[in-house]
């Protein structure tokens, strides 16, 4: 096994940069690794190794001619499968899109091709990114690479675990409510949520359009940046992308220092509900920071208190309507009854054999709060409650520069233990959901394995919308903590895939 | 289908009074979509001005044409609205295949204009005045062509097929709050309403406005209740009725339907009904109650439009006259009756009068040209006057000739006949044709007594007092000369031998 598939993006990328090596070497080696382990970790929905070695081969070709595409040229990546690619089916874990070939890139994906970064396949995730676990993929779970009896978390499970496992050096996730930062905190990889309209959305099979928000997945804070500022920057195709620039991310991580730094720690989300070893962890991290000179305050939040209500009447709301394009007419699965079949009968069909049980109770929760009578009660409701979020982040952040909290309340569980409780895995989201809702930045970073199970731990830092570059900057404070007590990456203490058992 | 039973309209007018209202759909002729690059486009191949976003494919999103905003604003500032400062998109979700995201991309609490009125005037001079509830935007669904049943509707087809090229096709509704007390002119000043609209929108060049096509299209809304009663009667929308004149008789028909019903006990359901032009009547829908439930929400892919002040009042000054009070202007400036002036208005020839005015001709003439030989030969061609291949510069020009005397009525129409068969500037044509009256008296007077030596007897009825016997000889006369010569010269010429 190759050693490149162990090294960061950043270095992959400097060294194809100085012709060390290909493109195609660092793409073999990754598409190697991932032929063989995908079966253990079930990352991918699907490969295309000819299709990814081509576009190695292409980037090589570019860089011999002296053009160099991107700060990540050649460095290949594994792509969700909720962002449209015209070359691959697109099918966001639903049966319902089986082998629907798009017939255009998402605009992520082209910023990708155009950053001549090889894409290895698309990364499984909870159908319609709805889950915490990837247990509600049409297509099977995906296993976490530190205990391949545990959840990668999700719904963006399939790129943690490709990243967390070697299988990928970076991917794309989309996170609504959590389903970037979750899954790189339950596998003890970084992984970022920009700012609401800092990544185009156009491509992304939509599940709640306000708070849908792409961002990256990797093993370090630094290889996070360089593909932010890959995939960031106003596009007209989506209205709601931010028209202005938010910099580098890439910089903003090289420059990081601890002057001035004023940290606030939200007094919601630092004591209940959080498992003992995390709590503990959490604690150390903030212990760290002061130990350099960091001011540390407690903020109140008090409307944090109804965020999970409040985005679990929104996202349905959002999804019953996105969803409602799945209808057999034009594209994606068809299902014929027996009988006359009127367009009503074979939609219900469809719609009953393409649609997993999580995508059904998010639909009817959904149509059943927009309903007249009830919008004002629950959508509307739910959309104060927003405002109400807003605010309490807005006088936080008048007081600090960043906000921290643990990324999740546990460590990763075990496949199948909250299957049958749908209210248990959606506090999974407690402390990632309330950064959709206000629209701000959030990512998730390693501080540790719980003292329980051994199992990786995240502190997330949340900054003001448009501001991700602080985000970033403590972000790769605390990676730099952490590294220098363990002189690594967290994921350097990963268990040895090739070996391990399912 | 059982046949309605209607009450005599004037009955139905005498027991019950009639509330309307209606809901005019106009088609933007914007370049592109409303929410996409696609182009809006009429007849082109099915499925073929398409994309992902107005197919609603996974993935993709709208963004919102400013044209069309500007086209909406234009007409709520016509109306008389107010322009909402800040307007949101909002979704309307129902299922149906025409419709590719199964939800449509409107208006709902925050239309871009609202609170407006419409001047109507009726054929009589009674004026009405319809307020206007909102003008919101939206986009059209798709075609539907049903196949395989008899009647072309769904009932009864084999299969349907979608064309989604009209799918995303910008469009205004506007709305107006219920129309009271127009009684039996109710029908009537439905369709003026129409009318005026569709003139507005012609004369904004903001829609190409053809009623045929589905440019504007109108809902039309009845309800009656008992003389003297307070609560409105119960509703029906009768759907997509398409002509002017269809408009009067659906409402018409819907007022007969309804009466009939109330007078027997009955009641109305709320539903919206089809109208039918061949056999003019109206069938039952789809049951609709106020409580329909779109589950309407802000739509989140788009953020809201923040039309600014500066840019409204840049609209507003861009706006053309409003079509009726240019009417009143241009009847006034050129002395018509309102019968010739209706004619005119029938016929769709302002324009044209208009411009042919403008070149020079007195309305009295450019009126005749247009709404008598060149209607006629364009209604002998199956077109429009205005698509006949000739300017109302050129029909100026041919008036002027026969004022001057070079022309006679006759020689004009020839010369309109040449320069439709491109042969020409008129003045060409008259010299290609050689087509100039004749002013040699010598030649007139050789066919004079040519023409009296064969009528030896219409000297002396002359002479008794008969003038009216000199036309057989000028008739003769004009046909020897081929019609090249000056009617009332010969006339003048066959009196002066008489006395």
């Amino acid at each position: 096994m190759s050693e490149l598939v162990f090294k960061p993006a950043s270095e992959l990328a400097q060294l194809i940069a100085k012709k060390e090596v290909s493109s195609l070497e660092v793409t073999t080696a990754f598409f190697d690794r991932s032929e063989k382990l995908n079966e253990k970790t079930f990352s991918y929905l699907h490969l295309d190794r000819d299709k990814a070695l081509a576009a190695a081969k292409q980037a090589d070709a570019e860089l011999a001619a002296g053009n160099v595409s991107s700060p990540l040229h050649g460095v290949p990546i594994a792509m969700k499968d909720v962002l449209t690619t015209k070359d691959a089916p697109s099918t966001a874990g639903s049966k319902i899109l089986q082998g629907w070939i798009p017939p255009y890139d998402s605009t992520v994906v082209r910023k990708i091709r155009e950053a001549a970064m090889p894409i290895l396949g698309k990364t499984n995730m909870d159908e319609f990114a709805m889950g915490s676990s990837t247990e509600f993929s049409a297509y099977g779970p995906s296993k976490n690479p530190w205990d391949l009896t545990r959840i990668p978390g999700g719904s963006g499970g399939g790129s943690s675990s490709a990243v967390a496992g070697f299988l990928a050096p970076l991917a794309t996730g989309s996170d609504t409510g959590g389903s970037i930062r979750y899954p790189a905190a339950v596998t003890g990889s970084v992984g970022a949520k920009p700012t609401y309209g800092a990544v185009s959305r156009y491509g992304v099979i939509a599940l709640a359009s306000s708070l849908d928000q792409i961002g990256p997945v990797s093993n370090t804070v630094l290889d996070s940046a360089l593909l932010q500022d890959v995939i960031a920057g106003y596009d007209p195709m989506d209205s709601t992308s931010i028209p202005t620039s938010l910099g580098s991310m890439a910089e903003a991580v090289r420059r990081a220092d601890f002057k001035g730094l004023k940290v606030g720690v939200v007094k919601q989300l630092s004591s209940d509900g959080f498992q003992a070893g995390i709590k503990e962890l959490f604690d150390d991290t903030i212990a760290k920071l002061v130990a350099q000179g960091v001011e540390v305050v407690e903020v109140d939040c008090p409307s944090f208190e109804y965020a999970i209500a409040a985005y679990y009447l929104i996202l349905p709301a959002e999804a019953s309507s996105n969803l409602a394009r799945y209808d057999s007419v034009r594209f994606g699965m068809r299902v014929e009854p027996e009988g006359n079949p009127t367009i009503e009968r074979v939609m219900a069909a469809t719609r009953e054999a393409g649609f997993g049980p999580e995508v059904k109770r998010r639909i009817i929760l959904g149509t059943y709060a927009l309903s007249s009578g009830y919008y004002d009660a629950y959508y509307g409701s739910a959309q104060k409650v927003r405002t109400l979020i807003q605010q309490d982040l807005d006088k936080a952040f008048s007081q600090v520069d960043v906000l921290l909290t643990p990324t999740a309340p546990t460590t990763a569980f075990k496949l199948g233990e909250k299957l049958d409780d749908p209210l248990a895995m959606y506090l999974n989201d407690i402390a990632t959901i309330p950064a959709n809702l206000a629209g701000i930045p959030g990512m998730s970073v390693p501080n540790g394995l719980a003292k329980e199970d051994g199992l990786p731990s995240g502190v997330q830092s949340l900054a003001p919308a448009m501001q991700d570059a602080q985000m970033y900057r403590v972000g790769a404070l605390i990676e730099q903590l952490y590294v220098a007590q363990w002189g690594a990456p967290l994921i350097a203490q990963a268990p040895n895939l090739e070996v391990a058992n399912g | 289908m059982a046949k309605d039973q209607l009450m005599p309209y004037e009955q139905a007018i005498e027991q019950f009074e009639v509330v309307i209202g209606l809901e005019v759909h106009v088609e933007l002729n914007t370049k592109s979509k409303m929410f996409c690059g696609c182009a809006n486009e009429f007849g082109s191949e099915p499925n073929t001005n398409v994309c992902p976003t107005c197919i609603g494919l996974p993935g993709s999103l709208p963004a919102v044409n400013k044209k069309a905003v500007e086209s909406s604003i234009a007409i709520g500032l016509a109306l008389g609205c107010q322009i909402a400062p800040t307007g949101r998109f909002a979704r309307k979700n129902y299922f149906y295949p025409d419709l590719a995201k199964n939800f449509q991309t409107s208006q709902y609490d925050e239309p871009i204009a609202f609170d407006g009125k419409v001047d109507i005037e009726l054929e009589d001079g009674e004026k009405f005045e319809v307020l206007i509830e909102r003008a919101h935007m939206e986009e059209d669904a798709g075609k539907l062509t049903h196949v395989g049943g008899a009647t072309g509707r769904i009932q009864g087809a084999e299969y349907s097929l979608v064309d989604y090229n009209r799918a995303g096709v910008p469009l205004v509704e506007i709305v107006t709050k219920p129309v009271f007390g127009a009684g039996a002119k109710a029908p009537e000043l439905a369709a003026a309403y129409v009318r005026a609209i569709r003139d507005m929108v012609k004369a904004m060049n903001v829609s190409d406005a053809r009623m045929e096509r589905g440019n504007v299209r109108c809902d039309a809304n009845v309800s009656l209740r008992p003389r003297g009663q307070e609560k409105l009667g119960t509703r029906t929308e009768t759907k997509n009725v398409n002509s002017i004149r269809s408009v009067e008789n659906a409402v018409r028909y819907e007022i007969q339907r309804q009466a009939h019903i109330l007078a027997g006990g009955g009641s109305i359901t709320q539903e919206t009904r089809h109208w039918h032009e061949d056999r003019g009547h109206t069938s039952a829908g789809r049951p609709k109650s106020d409580a329909d439930d779109y589950r309407y929400f802000p739509e989140p892919d788009l953020v809201p439009v923040v039309p600014a002040a500066e840019w409204i009042e840049e609209i507003r000054a861009t706006l053309p006259e409003n079509p009726a009070l240019r009417r009143k202007r241009l009847q006034g400036d050129w002395g018509f009756s309102d019968l010739e002036f209706r004619d005119v208005l029938n016929a769709d020839l302002l324009d044209q009068v208009e411009a042919t005015v403008a070149a020079g001709a007195q309305p009295q003439a450019a009126r005749k040209w247009w709404t008598g030989e060149l209607s006629r030969l364009a209604n002998a061609q199956d077109v429009s006057p205005d698509e006949l291949a000739i300017t109302p510069a050129q029909v100026a020009r041919i008036q002027q000739l026969i004022d001057s005397g070079d022309l006679t009525d006759r020689l004009a129409r020839d010369v309109v006949a040449g320069v439709l068969a491109g042969e020409g500037e008129p003045e060409e044509v008259i010299e290609k044709r050689g087509l100039k009256v004749v002013t040699d008296e010598g030649a007139l007077v050789a066919a004079i007594d040519a023409a009296l030596a064969q009528q030896p007897d219409v000297l002396e009825k002359i002479r008794e007092g008969k003038v009216q016997a000199a036309g057989a000889v000028i008739g003769a006369v004009m046909k020897a000369m081929g019609g090249q010569a000056d009617a009332a010269r010969v006339r003048e010429l066959i009196l002066e031998r008489a006395n």
